[in-house]
């Protein structure tokens, strides 16, 4: 909401309020609930402009287009200045840039010679001062700007004084955020009560007096039917007859292009004067076109269509609300009229209509075909319907103001509301403990007084416009911003104390991140959703059931429609951003979400997955299932195995691999199928790993118990084994391990070795035994019996012998 | 004999002064100490001396030893010296040249900055909860005082998964408000960080998926003077000491009154200049006391228990305290934009 600060000082008359800097009124109305974005002067670029009379006007010897002007700008001699405008005459009034002046759009203008006449400045036209033909209705549009030929300005002129005043370009115009629940401050008087309140002085309100010239019976002419009563709770008529259409006033014109609304002729300006001033949309029809003197205020009909004011022909449907003559629809109500009612030149009797419209419905019209307007941004908040008959008074007494028609004597009001002034309980005591504060009932009174709240004992009776006050805790928010937010105490809480922190699924979580990290993995952030066909850049068969996917019904574009069931697509993504800006050693980790189907309510099972990418030198399967291992490890993971994993369709088939905790699956990492790779167009083994969080957290193991360090020392013994290629080291650990029951301590592969010495199809497969008693040094006999055995199982189940 | 002896020694202490090397020092010693050494001669004609003079010359024998003795050890160590000095000096590394260093990852800096303030939180007893983003718009919406027909509620505003409008993204971390209020016992103290979306095209400052954190407190006797006193804690935790904030009054459907909190631009001080955008307050956080419908509508009397609740966008604070001027690096991932941090 644009405020012209003009127009607020005609409601708030006191000095304190018309004479304060901007930053100063910027600054109180915004701690006082009404947030000032920024406060702009149309005037402010204008600089050394002034109003100028031509004393002698010649033709330019050395050319055919130029004229020499003297021009009296209120000092002792004229000036001289050039001009090439053909529309000046001897004497004319014209506004004057002087040499060292600017203009709008950073214009400086100094003096010079134009073909060896010197031209001390410029004569401006509208244009070169911001100003268009719909300021100055009668000005030329490509000439200079002729002051004199103004009806209005002619019989101000002084030469040599500042133009700005005289064009209303002296103003300053405040831009306001307006929050939803005030749709009372998206008007000039809305705004001018907070100010008064805001600065401690009287609101001065006008009350509309319409004296009724027109002498036909308004019943005899007009009828208004609601067949929607549910969606229109007032519709508020009068009407004008003989209507002089005719520019507006100065005055009006530049109160309208302050608040951003382009001035057409007196009766369109009125309705957007009142619009703006009350805060109440009007609408005018040409009476000629409204058939049968009826308005009917109805749904329309699905595919019914109106042609609106902007020219756009509309297809509407049957949740929108039309008002209609008895053939016909000619407006759209509370977003904008129809073209074939429009108030043009020769039209004679007009129809103002002031009602009061259900906002969701205007709203989603308006939303529905894409054309806000000024009206329907304001009927969407939910407007006053006691606001619909003194914006009405009130377009009718600037009728007869401006002499524009004669307004006939009474109104049509057709009210579908059952309108019952709200009041509640004052309840000072909760108030301050709401507030924490210690406000005397009479300061709590005056405040809501200001603002248009009636007192009675302990009752507030609460303002029509102010729908949005209900319960004491509104009345609040009342008392506290104008006692100043600022000026609540600050305070420390008391009571109960509680114990904060975090859950114990959130701190294994935060670890996993700083494990991460600690193996050099960058932390990434990406997208909850993705596209359906990041499923077939992973190869997932096109009935793989992981593709249930939530599926956004409105979402921005398809590739952000359907929530991920897995994090693997969107680290890939990453991964080849990364690739295709030549980052090299990339690791990333994130700890992200996904969704799967089948949650409570209706809603997802939201899943947490760790999931590792990596490429380059650094990185290969071993390195990978080092950090898992790792991982495992730190959060006491016991019962740890690996087994290949040659199905998953998004990883290499022999270089995939499960880790399982006992029966628990805790992921799947490996190195990337080479197609998927090519899919995201990287020609690079990719690593990745995903692994469950749920399920790390379920299998970690519990805290640490010491354990008594080793008395005895142990003996270290080497096997090189041979065995079938076949023969994985996982399956020769576990027969050591088996066989070894009592006394080994640690096993470690150090060597694969396959080559000269070893048959084909076989290879050397070297581990470092430690074996230890905890009551007593072993001998080497004992060793030597252990080691034995350990051959003998290795040789009957895996065919296993020592090199 | 006597004459001998102090040649003797006159000649040791020029040949040890020449010594180069521990071979030279050991020949030395051999010659003049050794069982065949010149010494060893002098002394074995002792016993060609008179009574009286052997004791003094025997004295004086044993002194030029004891001298050489002495002189070989103190010669011997300061060889021992030098030796080690030349090889450290060999051993001498260029310091220029690079360390190996551990590869450290890096936390995402919305993470860097979520963790840091939930510290802050949990330092004041608040317990950090989560919870679903694919919400009912009953939790996110009515259950906070958004009726039916509120704007946020729209289709172009959030995302749904059904044709009723049931099942949404969730659109701001408040529904935790409620989520917290169903599942916990009072007094509640929580923060609850998490991502939101909201029907925004992607651009420099924009994100159809974002961050925010959420806190609230509900108890008896709470005070919207205390959402003041301890919301200006954190910003001074965060900020430093000397921060200034303001409170202004603003709307949300579920707090009454509500405020949105400011601080003074750390740049310019409150004049004005372009990292405030010429205003002199940063935006920060939105806040309020929770409105008695809310808590009413979680079966929490709300003449007995009062509460507060602030609401921050992540994205917005991150970008400040790590001058990042464009949204869309943070979900680039791009590796040299998270290794700055």
């Amino acid at each position: 909401m644009n405020l012209s600060r003009k127009w607020l000082n005609a409601f708030v008359e006191d000095a304190d309020i018309t004479q304060i800097s901007d930053k100063a009124f910027d600054e109180a109305m915004t701690l006082s609930g009404s947030k000032v974005e920024v406060t702009t002067a149309p005037g402010e670029e204008i600089r050394n402009v002034v109003v100028g009379k031509v004393v002698e006007i010649r033709r330019h010897e050395n050319s055919d287009h130029m004229w020499i002007c003297q021009l009296d700008i209120g000092k002792e001699a004229p000036v001289q200045i050039v001009t090439g405008a053909q529309n000046v005459k001897l004497g004319d009034v014209v506004p004057v840039a002087k040499h060292n002046s600017y203009l709008p759009g950073g214009v400086h203008i100094t003096k010079g010679k134009l073909r060896g006449e010197k031209s001390e400045g410029m004569l401006c036209s509208l244009s070169e001062l911001g100003l268009d033909i719909h300021d100055f209705p009668g000005a030329f549009e490509d000439g200079i700007f002729i002051l004199s030929d103004d009806p209005e300005l002619k019989d101000k002129l002084v030469p040599g004084e500042d133009v700005r005043p005289l064009l209303g370009l002296d103003d300053h115009v405040v831009e306001f955020e307006i929050t939803p629940n005030r749709p009372d401050c998206l008007s000039v008087i809305g705004l001018a009560r907070e100010v008064a309140a805001t600065f401690d002085k009287p609101l001065k309100l006008h009350t509309p007096v319409v004296q009724e010239l027109g002498k036909e019976e308004l019943s005899s002419l007009l009828q208004v039917r609601v067949d929607a009563p549910e969606l229109c709770p007032r519709y508020s008529s009068r009407m004008v007859r003989n209507v002089r259409i005719a520019p507006s006033p100065q005055w009006m014109r530049e109160r309208l292009r302050m608040s951003g609304v382009r001035p057409i002729n007196n009766i369109v300006d009125i309705t957007n004067y009142v619009m703006l001033e009350y805060g109440q949309p009007m609408h005018a029809f040409d009476y000629r076109y409204v058939k049968g003197g009826k308005i009917i205020v109805r749904k329309a009909e699905d595919g019914e269509t109106l042609t609106t004011l902007d020219g756009t022909v509309r297809k509407l449907t049957k949740d929108m609300l039309v008002i209609a003559d008895e053939t016909r629809a000619v407006g759209l109500a509370g977003i904008m009229g129809g073209e074939n009612s429009e108030i043009v030149e020769d039209t004679v009797d007009v129809v103002f209509e002031s009602a009061n419209f259900d906002g969701t419905c205007i709203r989603r019209g308006a939303l529905a075909l894409g054309m806000r307007t000024e009206a329907s941004a304001k009927f969407e908040k939910g407007l006053d319907p006691m606001n619909t008959v003194p914006a009405l008074e009130r377009a009718c007494e600037l009728v007869e103001m401006l002499g524009a028609g004669e307004v006939l004597p009474g109104m049509i009001d057709v009210e579908n509301h059952s309108y019952e002034p709200y009041s509640l309980a004052l309840r000072p005591e909760k108030i301050n403990e709401l507030l924490g504060t210690e406000i005397d009932v009479d300061t709590m009174c005056d405040i809501l007084r200001k603002i248009g709240f009636g007192i009675d004992g302990e009752t507030v009776t609460v303002p029509s416009w102010r729908g949005d006050v209900r319960h004491y805790s509104d009345l609040a928010e009342e008392v506290a911003r104008f006692y100043g937010y600022n000026n609540l105490p600050t305070t420390l809480m008391r009571g109960e104390t509680t114990r904060g922190g975090y859950t114990q699924e959130q701190l294994v979580e935060n670890r996993l991140g700083t494990l991460c990290s600690g193996f050099g993995f960058d932390e990434i952030l990406t997208y909850s959703f993705i596209s359906p066909d990041y499923y077939d850049k992973i190869r997932w068969a096109a009935d793989d059931p992981r593709r249930e996917s939530f599926r956004i019904l409105n979402p921005l574009g398809e590739d952000t429609s359907i929530m991920r069931t897995t994090t693997l697509p969107s680290m890939l993504e990453i991964l080849s951003h990364n690739f295709n800006y030549r980052n090299r050693n990339v690791r990333l980790y994130e700890l992200g979400r996904y969704y799967l189907p089948g949650g409570e309510d209706g809603l997802a099972q939201e899943k947490r997955c760790l999931s590792l990418g990596a490429y380059d030198e650094t990185m290969d399967f071993y390195t990978l299932k080092g950090c898992i291992c790792a991982i495992l490890d730190d959060l006491r993971i016991g019962d740890v195995r690996f087994t290949a994993c040659a199905d998953n369709p998004s990883y290499h088939p022999g270089r995939c691999a499960y880790v399982f905790s006992g029966d628990t699956c805790l992921g799947v990492f490996g190195q990337i199928h080479p197609l998927v790779a090519q899919n995201y167009d990287m020609d690079t083994e990719l690593y990745c790993a995903e692994l469950s969080v749920e399920a790390l957290f379920a299998v970690r193991g519990a805290q640490s118990e010491y354990v008594a360090l080793p008395k005895y020392p142990a003996v270290m013994r080497d096997l090189a084994l041979v065995c079938d290629e076949s023969v994985t080291v996982g399956a020769l650990e576990d027969c050591i391990k088996g066989a070894s029951k009592s006394l080994l301590r640690e096993i470690e592969l150090f060597d694969i070795y396959r080559g000269p010495g070893i048959a084909e199809g076989k290879k050397s497969v070297a581990f470092s035994l430690i074996l230890r008693a905890d009551d007593r040094s072993l001998t080497a006999e004992e060793v030597d019996a252990e080691m034995a055995t350990v051959l003998a199982a290795l040789s009957e189940k895996l065919d296993a012998v020592l090199r | 004999m006597k004459e001998m002896l102090q040649k003797l020694r006159e000649e040791f202490g020029v040949a040890i002064a020449q010594v180069q090397d521990a071979a030279e020092l050991d020949s030395l010693r051999v010659k003049y100490l050794g069982k065949k050494g010149e010494l060893t001669a002098i002394l074995k004609q002792m016993g060609k001396l008179s009574a009286e003079e052997r004791p003094v010359i025997g004295q004086l024998a044993n002194q030029v030893r004891a001298e050489m003795d002495e002189r070989i050890t103190a010669c011997s160590a300061s060889l021992a010296e030098k030796e080690l000095e030349s090889r450290l000096k060999r051993e001498t590394l260029d310091v220029t040249v690079p360390g190996k260093t551990p590869v450290i990852g890096h936390r995402h800096p919305i993470n860097i900055t979520v963790d840091e303030i939930k510290e802050i939180f949990i330092g004041m007893g608040f317990q950090v909860i989560d919870g679903p983003e694919i919400e009912l718009a009953s939790y996110n919406f009515d259950r906070l005082n958004a009726e039916e027909g509120h704007p946020s509620r729209d289709w172009s505003d959030t995302f749904y998964f059904d044709e009723d409008s049931r099942v949404m993204l969730r659109s701001q971390t408040s529904p935790m408000q409620v989520r917290a209020m169903e599942s916990m016992d009072l007094p509640i103290r929580i923060v609850a960080p998490g991502r939101v979306y909201r029907k925004d095209e992607v651009d420099a400052t924009h994100s159809p998926m974002f961050h925010q954190i959420e806190g609230m407190v509900i108890d008896k006797g709470i005070t919207m003077a205390d959402l003041k006193g301890t919301l200006n804690e954190v910003m001074k935790q965060l900020y430093g000491k000397d921060t200034v904030t303001r409170f202004r009054p603003h709307h949300f459907p579920f707090t009454e009154p509500s405020c949105e909190m400011d601080v003074q631009c750390h740049k310019c001080g409150g004049v004005g200049c372009p990292t405030c955008k010429g205003e002199g307050w940063i935006e920060l956080l939105g806040a309020g006391m929770i409105h008695p419908k809310v808590l009413e509508m979680s079966g929490i009397d709300s003449e007995v228990y009062t509460g507060w609740a602030f609401g921050m966008g992540v994205e917005r604070l991150a970008m400040r305290k790590f001058k990042i001027p464009d949204l869309r690096l943070i979900f680039e991932n791009d590796v040299r934009f998270l290794e700055q941090f």
